[in-house]
C-alpha cells in the first residue's frame, strides 16, 4: 500500500506542471512562515487598522515604485527624513542671551515627469514660554530661492502642509502650489534637478530645541503601492498568503476528510445510519450554499473561523459523499475485510484501519483540487463586504479597491496585485491536483 | 423501458392479477419518493427560515425600529403636544402594540416560523420588509418575477452556450485524441479554478476601463434608449462581459470532463466491435458513444436548468446586473427574510421536481434502469 503510494508520488516528477505547482505552493508556504514571523499577528492587525498617525508618511493611491521601469513617464518616489534620527542635516548655532539659530537643510533629487502629491513638515519643538520661530525656503535647481513661509511654532507639535498654505498660493499666484514649486515660472513641465529645502529656526530659550520631519509624498511607493488610507499594500499582500493557505487547506482537508469518514461509517453500518446520511445530503442540496454563508456572515459573525466552520459543515454532505460511498461499497466486499471480521476486529478498527486507508489515493487529488475553490470563496465573500473584520486579506484589498472605484479611476495596481496572487495560488493547487488525478485515477491514465 | 411505455390507464382497468405489476411498483415508488422529497424540502426550508430570522434576533431589530418610528411620529405630531406625558406614553405603547400585531411580531417566533413555513410551502410568499420592486410593489412574488428576466437572460445565454459548445467540442476532441487542440484544452483546464466574477474583474479592466468599448456594469444605459431595437442592442452590449466571464470560467474544464467521459466510453469493447463492423464514424458516435452517456448528459442539463433560477450571486453583484442573485444578496443585507425564504422555496421545489423527474427519465433512456428496484 505504502509502496504503491510512494511510487505514485514518484510519478509526479514526470509531470512538469505538477512540479511547477509544488514549487509555487512551497514558495507560498515559505512566504507565509516568513510573514508570520516578520509581522506578528497582533502587529499586522494594529498596522492594518491604523489610521493617519501610523501611515502619515505614505501618499494616497500611490502605485508601486517598479512601474517606473515599465512606464515612459517617471514618477517621484516618496520619502521621509527626520532630524531626530539624523537623516536630515541639522546645525545649531548658539547666539547671545539664550537665543540660538537652528539650521535644518535637506537636499533631494527630483527627476520625475509627474509632480509629487504633497510636501509636509512635522515640527517637534521644546520650549517653556517663548515660542520658536521658523522660516522656510526652497532652492530650486535653477538657483532661484523661493520663500515658502515664516511662522511661529505655537505648540510642541506643529504640522505645515505646503499645498494648504493660503499665503503661499497668493504669493505664487496659483491654486496648485506643488506644481508651481516644482517647475520654472510660467511653465507646466516639472523641473528636474537637485532641490534644497532650507529651514531656519530661532529659539529664544537656552533649553529650547526644534526637530523637523520632512515628508515627501510622491506618486509611487514601495513594492506594492498604497491604498486610500495610505496603507502600504505589502502588508495585506503578505498577510493574505497565510490567510489564504490556512483557509483553503483547512477547508479542503476538513471537508474531504470528514466527508470520507462519514461515508465510511454510513457504508459500514448500513441500515438507518446510511439512510440518514443520504437524507441529510438531500436536505443539504436544497439549502442555498452561498446565501446561507452570506446570512451567517451578515447576521452572526464575519470572523474567518466562523465562516470556515460553516463552509466545512455545508460542504460535507454534498455529492462527494455519494462518490466515496460507491467505492466503500465495493471495498466492503473485499476478502481482507472478511478476514478482519473473522478475527473479530471492532467496527471502528475496520473503518479507520481497513476502509479509510484504501481511500487515500482517491482522496488526495480531490482534496488538492478543491483548495482553489475555498481560497476564492474567502476572496468572494470579502469582495461583497463579508471579509474578516480585522484580518488583512487579498479579498479585502479587492473590496477596498472596488468600493473606491479603482477600475474607473485607473488604480489598476490595486486590483491586479491581489488578483495575481489569488490566481497564482489557485492555479498552483489546480495544476497539481490535476496531475495527481491523472496519476491516482487509473481510468484517466491513458486518456 | 417497458414499464414506462405501457399506458397506465389500461392497467388500472385490470386490477387484481397485476397487483405486483410494474404499474404498482412505479406508483409505490413515486409515492415514497415524493413524500421523502417533500419532507426534505420542508426541513430545508425550515432551516433556512430559522437562519434567516437569526434564531429570533431579526425580531429584536424590527421591534426596535417600530418603537423608534412610532415614538418619533407621536412626539413630533402637533395634535398630541397638549397631552399630558402619561396619556401620551400610553398612546405610544398602544400604537406600538398595534403595529407589532400588524407585522405579526406579537406571535412567538417559534409559532411564526411554522406560519412562515406553511405559507412558503403553499407559495404564499407574502410581502417584503424593505426591498421594493422597480414598479413600487412590495409583493415578494412581484419582486422575484421582476428580477427573473435579467437572470434568465444572463444565465440562459451563457449556460446553454456553455453546455452545447462544450459537448460539441468535446466530441470533436475525443475523435482527435492527442492532437494539439486536445492537449491545449487539457493544459488550460485548471483555469476553471478561478470563479467567474474574478474573470469579470479582468474583463472590466480590459474592455471597459482599457479599451472603453463595453460598459462597466448594469443591464442597460441610463437613460435607456427609446426605441426597441436600440434597447435590445444596448442590453446585448451589457450582456457580453458578464456572459463571457460565466462561460470562460467553466469552459475548459467542462470540455475536458466531457472529452474524458466520451473517451472512456469510446474505449468500450462494443465500440471497437462497431468499428470492426465498418460502421460510419457518425453512427458510432450517435448510437454507441452518445447513447450510453445520455443519462449523465441529461442530469447535467437538468442541473443547469435549476442554476438558471438561482442566478450568479457574485457575478451579478460585480457587474451590477439587476437579477435574482443580486436581489438575494441585497435582501440578506437588509434582513429581508421573506425574499430570502421566497427565493429558497422556489429553488427547493424546482430541485425536488427535477430530482423526481430525473428518476423516470433515467428509466426512459437507459433500459438497464428499472424504477423502484
Amino acid at each position: 500500500m505504502l509502496n504503491n503510494l510512494r511510487s505514485s508520488f514518484q510519478k509526479i516528477s514526470t509531470y512538469p506542471s505538477a512540479i511547477a505547482g509544488i514549487s509555487v505552493i512551497l514558495l507560498l508556504v515559505v512566504v507565509a512562515i516568513y510573514t508570520m514571523i516578520a509581522i506578528p499577528y497582533q502587529e499586522a492587525i494594529t498596522l492594518w487598522r491604523g489610521g493617519e498617525d501610523v501611515w502619515y508618511q505614505n501618499p494616497k493611491f500611490a502605485a508601486p515604485a517598479w512601474i517606473n521601469y515599465f512606464s515612459t513617464k517617471k514618477y517621484a518616489e516618496s520619502f521621509a527624513v527626520d532630524t531626530a534620527n539624523a537623516e536630515m542635516q541639522k546645525t545649531v548655532i548658539p547666539g547671545e542671551g539664550g537665543v540660538s539659530t537652528i539650521e535644518m537643510i535637506h537636499e533631494f533629487e527630483f527627476s520625475s515627469d509627474v509632480y509629487p502629491q504633497e510636501l509636509i513638515l512635522y515640527f517637534d519643538s521644546a520650549f517653556q514660554e517663548k515660542q520658536p520661530f521658523v522660516s522656510i525656503e526652497l532652492i530650486t535647481p535653477d538657483e532661484r530661492t523661493v520663500r515658502i513661509a515664516n511662522f511661529v511654532l505655537t505648540g510642541a507639535d506643529y504640522t505645515y502642509r505646503f499645498s494648504q498654505d493660503e499665503k503661499l498660493r497668493t504669493k505664487l499666484r496659483t491654486e496648485d502650489v506643488i506644481s508651481a514649486l516644482f517647475s520654472m515660472p510660467d511653465s507646466d513641465v516639472p523641473l528636474k534637478g537637485t532641490y534644497k529645502l532650507v529651514m531656519i529656526g530661532s529659539v529664544f530659550e537656552p533649553e529650547s530645541t526644534i526637530d523637523a520631519e520632512f515628508v515627501f509624498h510622491g506618486q509611487v511607493f514601495g513594492w506594492a503601492g498604497t491604498d486610500h488610507a495610505r496603507r502600504d499594500l505589502t502588508l495585506p499582500l503578505l498577510w493574505g498568503v497565510p490567510v489564504a493557505l490556512a483557509f483553503g487547506l483547512l477547508a479542503a482537508i476538513g471537508t474531504s476528510v470528514l466527508t470520507m469518514i462519514i461515508a465510511a461509517i454510513g457504508t459500514w453500518y448500513g441500515g438507518w445510519v446510511d439512510e440518514l446520511i443520504q437524507r441529510i445530503t438531500e436536505i443539504n442540496l436544497v439549502l442555498p450554499f452561498f446565501a446561507l454563508l452570506i446570512m451567517i456572515g451578515t447576521f452572526y459573525s464575519r470572523s474567518i473561523w466562523v465562516i470556515l466552520s460553516a463552509t466545512i459543515l455545508l460542504s460535507i454532505f454534498t455529492g462527494g459523499i455519494l462518490g466515496f460511498r460507491a467505492v466503500f461499497l465495493q471495498v466492503k466486499q473485499s476478502m481482507y475485510i472478511e478476514a478482519a471480521k473473522a478475527y473479530g476486529a471492532s467496527n471502528m478498527r475496520i473503518i479507520f484501519k481497513y476502509l479509510i486507508p484504501r481511500m487515500i489515493p482517491l482522496l488526495i487529488p480531490g482534496l488538492v483540487q478543491s483548495v482553489p475553490a475555498f481560497v476564492f470563496l474567502e476572496a468572494s465573500l470579502a469582495v461583497i463586504g463579508l471579509g474578516d473584520p480585522v484580518l488583512p486579506t487579498w479579498g479585502k484589498i479587492i473590496q477596498d479597491a472596488s468600493s473606491n472605484g479603482a477600475l474607473y479611476k485607473g488604480y489598476y495596481y490595486w486590483v491586479l496585485e491581489p488578483a495575481a496572487l489569488l490566481i497564482i495560488t489557485g492555479l498552483a493547487f489546480a495544476v497539481l491536483g490535476f496531475a495527481l488525478d491523472r496519476i491516482f485515477n487509473p481510468k484517466l491514465r491513458d486518456v | 423501458m417497458s414499464a414506462i411505455t405501457q399506458s397506465p390507464v389500461e392497467e388500472q382497468v385490470i386490477k387484481k392479477p397485476f397487483l405486483n405489476s410494474s404499474f404498482v411498483r412505479i406508483l409505490r415508488y413515486s409515492a415514497v419518493r415524493l413524500l421523502t422529497l417533500f419532507i426534505t424540502v420542508v426541513i430545508g426550508i425550515y432551516l433556512t427560515i430559522v437562519i434567516a430570522n437569526m434564531g429570533g434576533y431579526v425580531d429584536v431589530i424590527m421591534k426596535g425600529e417600530i418603537r423608534d418610528r412610532i415614538t418619533q411620529m407621536i412626539l413630533t405630531n402637533q395634535a398630541y403636544q397638549q397631552m399630558d406625558p402619561e396619556t401620551r406614553q400610553a398612546l405610544i405603547q398602544e400604537r406600538i402594540a398595534a403595529e407589532e400585531k400588524r407585522v405579526g411580531l406579537d406571535v412567538p417566533i417559534a409559532v411564526r416560523n411554522f406560519r412562515y413555513l406553511k405559507n412558503a410551502l403553499v407559495l404564499n410568499l407574502g410581502r417584503a420588509i424593505n426591498i421594493t420592486s422597480d414598479s413600487g410593489s412590495k409583493q415578494v412574488r412581484l419582486i422575484l418575477l421582476e428580477r427573473l428576466p435579467p437572470t434568465l437572460l444572463l444565465m440562459a445565454t451563457s449556460q446553454l452556450f456553455l453546455f452545447f459548445s462544450s459537448i460539441f467540442i468535446a466530441l470533436n476532441l475525443s475523435r482527435n485524441y492527442g492532437s494539439f487542440w486536445d492537449k491545449l484544452i487539457i493544459a488550460l483546464s485548471p483555469s476553471s479554478a478561478v470563479p467567474p466574477w474574478f474573470y469579470g474583474i479582468f474583463l472590466i479592466l480590459i474592455f471597459a476601463a482599457g479599451f472603453k468599448i463595453l460598459p462597466f456594469g448594469g443591464m442597460v444605459d441610463a437613460p435607456p434608449p427609446p426605441n426597441k431595437f436600440d434597447y435590445a442592442v444596448n442590453v446585448l452590449k451589457h450582456l457580453i462581459l458578464p456572459g463571457f466571464s460565466l462561460v470562460i470560467s467553466s469552459f475548459f474544464l467542462s470540455v475536458y470532463n466531457y472529452r474524458t467521459f466520451f473517451l472512456i466510453y469510446s474505449s468500450e469493447d462494443y465500440v471497437d466491435m462497431a468499428r470492426a463492423k465498418g460502421l460510419h464514424a457518425k453512427d458510432i458516435e450517435r448510437s454507441y458513444i452518445l447513447r450510453p452517456t445520455l443519462p449523465n448528459i441529461i442530469t447535467n442539463f437538468a442541473l443547469l436548468i435549476i442554476t438558471l433560477w438561482t442566478g450568479a450571486l457574485f457575478t451579478e453583484t460585480v457587474f451590477l446586473w439587476p437579477g435574482l442573485g443580486r436581489t438575494l444578496f441585497q435582501a440578506i443585507g437588509q434582513y429581508d427574510t421573506p425574499i430570502i425564504v421566497g427565493s429558497t422555496i422556489i429553488y427547493a421545489y424546482l430541485l425536488a421536481m427535477t430530482v423526481f423527474i430525473l428518476n423516470f427519465v433515467y428509466a426512459l433512456v437507459d433500459p438497464r434502469v428499472k424504477i423502484g428496484e
